[in-house]
């Protein structure tokens, strides 16, 4: 019998080695990080094939249109790379091959939040004015893909927040969708005691990107200013505050239910779609799913959208969607520019949203009267987009984000009062966006 | 082995009568042993070996973050800062509010990992002790119950950490169990305990295989000695099956600990980032490294590598008893010293005591 010899040496070797596996898998090699690469010498007229990476295809919408593309540019072929669902995972794709230098991925499609990241580390390639007009686009969507006052991507898709609504049950009461957070809050009054089970209004509130979107809302709703026009913070005004109190107070009340602080987009929806809630703030995603007449909606037809609600007045939504930039180090820049061009272009657009539901970024295309038809909520997420606020342009979004939600959620579980949480967030994005 | 088989040096060899090698345990195949494992070790050096060393040239340096306030691009390159990524901690520190109160970021997560790691592997061992002894019964439908039981080890964290979550979930199983309206998935101590729960259910049964492994290896004449003597099964219990199936469940118990205390995937995909009640030292290695900040993730987890060190070597000094002087060239010394004598009183049969465990008695 050697058991007592067999096991320290396995001890011995087990200890060392499992020891050893922690730092090689959560150490990163160095790389050298890229310098910005100067809008000056670039060669706009070099051709040839290019790729296009971007996240999971979940709309089904690409295959189409790069096949009309490839079909009339034979010498100029795009390949698609489809990266991860996951939006980290995208990201670190992408910021790998920024840090080789490598133009293996020649365009992307960069979340929104990502654009200054990746500018500031000269991942992207500036585009210059004279070349790359941003007339008709939407204003806030050609803001989030400027950095220091440069063009470094188009915009793709844009996305805005919309208030979805019981319809009969408010047509029932004989009310109008609320204008105001006081309006939705009587309406919810008069309409929820006779609804079992039902609760007034949610949101995004569980921690991660969701929660960012919807207490900056809040505060912008609230007459705060989450971000000031010059880039700095100014979370700690009495408005800013009173937004968060606003959501902290819903969850007090009961007017948001208290499990909404674990939901994200598709838990809110589920239970909207179950019949649980009057109110409820989500993407335009929620549209198609929710009409649904398969049985998985109980509320097919009994539904409408509406602006946001603020505390005075119209709220005010948190700008989503994707830019579509040039790597910085790719080959046949001629060739990426006329292909972003493509998908900026009308038809594509309008193909995006016939066929993935994806909000456009051209301002024509929310008044056309056949689109309105074929999407009831066509004009109402216009005017969300036309007035949505970015969230910050910050270098560090990371951490930026993260302070926003911690300060957040510490408050919604009642660990801080918002006042203090919001005066200590101040501090930190002070640091953050200097 | 009552019938001693063994015949490692002992035997009937003739007595070792040249000066006995510095390594008693050498047999002098050292050359053919080093080229044998030689592609593993070159192996190990690549994938091992070098990573660590660049992960300890990265813990030093500072990638520059300061954006140009003219055109607001980043300046390339890093600066060395020395052991400035392992002192920012107290210089610097990121206050966070976890189940712990205020307290420094990385403090809290390696407070959690150490919580996690006690309390997960307390549980699993008694479970997966429990398990062993269940599956090593024979019973009808054996190979079911250690099926049902081996299942959750098979099934990947990430997955059985969605799964945890739907269960989790304010509308889920668990609430419905309980009759609450419990928030697992928030940020509070409900969160801690459902890592807990996922983690045992997922890794008791690791424990379990290998102590099962540990126990069929215990003769069944040892257990009817046993009953002849008339002791009670609890006695059966803790004088037999624990003492003889120690060593299979220390090495399980041991590489439960190295691994929880790296755990990563359950919280982050159950619980989610930024979770300061679960958040391990692991994934804020991770959440650094994601913010492009190399220098302090590849210090944090070096922090934690010295951290997991330190706890294995304990370890193995509280349960192993001594790996290197070991008390198997003690053995052998002392079997050899008993050898001369024996050769010396050859005809006489001498009964050696049967204490030496590690090496053969030979034919006695």
């Amino acid at each position: 019998m050697s058991h007592a010899r067999t096991t320290r040496r396995v001890l011995a070797a087990a200890a060392t080695f499992g020891a050893l596996l922690v730092t090689a898998a959560c150490s990163s090699s160095a790389s050298p990080s890229a310098s910005g690469s100067a809008a000056g010498g670039v060669n706009w007229d070099e051709r040839g094939p290019i790729t296009y990476a971007q996240g999971k295809d979940t709309a089904g919408v690409w295959k189409g249109v790069l096949d009309q593309w490839n079909a009339a540019h034979p010498n100029e072929q795009v390949t698609f790379v489809e990266l991860s669902p996951e939006a980290d995972q995208q990201r670190a794709d992408m910021i790998k091959r920024g840090q080789a230098k490598s133009g293996e991925f020649s365009v992307m499609s960069v979340d929104v939040v990502w654009t200054s990241e990746f500018a500031a580390n000269g991942f992207l390639q500036e585009l210059p004015a004279d070349k790359f007009p941003t007339t008709g686009m939407l204003k806030s969507a050609v803001d989030a893909s400027t950095y220091f006052n440069k063009l470094y991507a188009y915009p793709q898709g844009s996305d805005g927040a919309m208030l979805y609504y019981r319809k009969d049950l408010l047509d029932k009461a004989g009310l109008q969708p609320p204008k105001t957070w006081d309006e939705m809050q009587a309406a919810c009054d008069k309409v929820l005691p006779d609804q079992k089970g039902m609760s007034c209004y949610a949101g995004q509130h569980q921690k991660y990107e969701g929660l960012t979107c919807n207490i900056a809302e809040a505060v912008n709703s609230a007459g705060g200013e989450f971000i000031t026009a010059d880039g700095k913070p100014a979370v700690n005004t009495p408005e800013a505050i009173a937004g968060l109190q606003w959501m902290v107070d819903g969850f007090k009340t009961g007017m948001i239910p208290a499990d909404a602080i674990t939901w994200k987009e598709e838990e809110g929806r589920q239970a909207f779609q179950d019949g649980k809630l009057l109110f409820h703030r989500n993407w335009p995603y929620v549209w198609n799913l929710a009409s649904k007449t398969d049985g998985s909606s109980k509320v097919a037809g009994k539904f409408a959208v509406a602006p946001l609600p603020g505390k005075t007045g119209p709220g005010v939504s948190t700008l989503g969607g994707h830019n579509i930039g040039i790597s910085a180090f790719t080959k046949n820049k001629g060739t990426a520019g006329d292909f972003i061009k493509f998908i900026a272009s009308e038809p594509i657009q309008k193909t995006f949203l016939e066929k993935g539901s994806l909000a456009p970024i051209l301002e024509s295309l929310y008044a056309d009267p056949a689109l309105n038809k074929q999407f009831p909520y066509l004009s109402t997420l216009g005017e969300s987009i036309k007035t949505a606020k970015a969230r910050p342009k910050a270098v560090k979004y990371g951490d930026v984000t993260l302070a926003i939600q911690d300060a957040t959620y510490s408050a919604l579980q009642k660990q801080v009062e918002p006042a203090a949480a919001f005066g200590d967030l101040q501090t930190k994005l002070e640091g953050l966006l200097k | 082995m009552s019938q001693g088989t063994a015949t490692t040096l002992a035997g009937n060899t003739p007595p070792i009568t040249r000066k006995p090698k510095k390594n008693l345990l050498s047999d002098g195949q050292g050359t053919l042993a080093a080229i044998l494992i030689s592609p593993t070790m070159l192996v190990i050096l690549f994938v091992v070996g070098i990573p660590i060393l660049l992960s300890l040239r990265e813990s030093v340096f500072l990638k520059a973050t300061a954006v140009d306030p003219v055109t607001g691009l980043i300046p390339e390159g890093e600066s060395f800062v020395g052991l400035g990524n392992f002192t920012d901690i107290f210089n610097n520190p990121q206050v966070v509010q976890g189940a712990w109160g205020p307290m420094d970021r990385l403090v809290n997560s390696f407070v959690n990992v150490t919580f996690f790691t006690v309390v997960c592997v307390v549980l699993e061992t008694i479970l997966g002790v429990a398990m062993a002894l269940i599956m090593a019964r024979a019973f009808r439908g054996k190979g079911f119950v250690r099926a049902a039981i081996l299942i959750p080890w098979a099934i990947p964290t990430v997955v059985s950490a969605r799964m945890w979550g739907l269960i989790f979930d304010s509308n889920g199983v668990m609430n419905a169990i309980l009759g609450q309206k419990i928030l697992w998935l928030a940020d509070n101590s409900y969160s801690q305990m459902a890592i807990v729960i996922a983690d045992v259910w997922k890794t008791a049964p690791f424990i379990g295989l290998l102590t099962l492994a540990g126990l069929q290896t215990i003769p069944a004449d040892v257990y009817e000695a046993a009953r002849v003597d008339g002791a009670n099964a609890w006695q059966q219990f803790v004088r037999i099956t624990l003492p003889m199936v120690k060593p299979a469940l220390v090495v399980a118990v041991l590489f439960r600990t190295l691994d929880t205390m790296r755990m990563f995937d359950l919280p982050w995909a159950m619980v989610g980032p930024g979770k300061y009640y679960v958040e391990t030292t692991s994934i804020l290695a991770y959440v650094e490294n994601n913010q492009l900040r190399y220098g302090s993730a590849a210090a944090y987890s070096l922090v934690l590598f010295a951290y997991i060190v330190v706890v294995a070597f304990l370890f193995v000094k509280l349960l192993g008893a001594d790996v290197i002087g070991d008390d198997e060239s003690r053995a052998l010394t002392a079997q050899r010293k008993r050898q001369k004598e024996l050769a010396k009183a050859s005809n006489q049969k001498v009964k050696l005591a049967r204490s030496t465990i590690t090496s053969g008695e030979g034919q006695s």
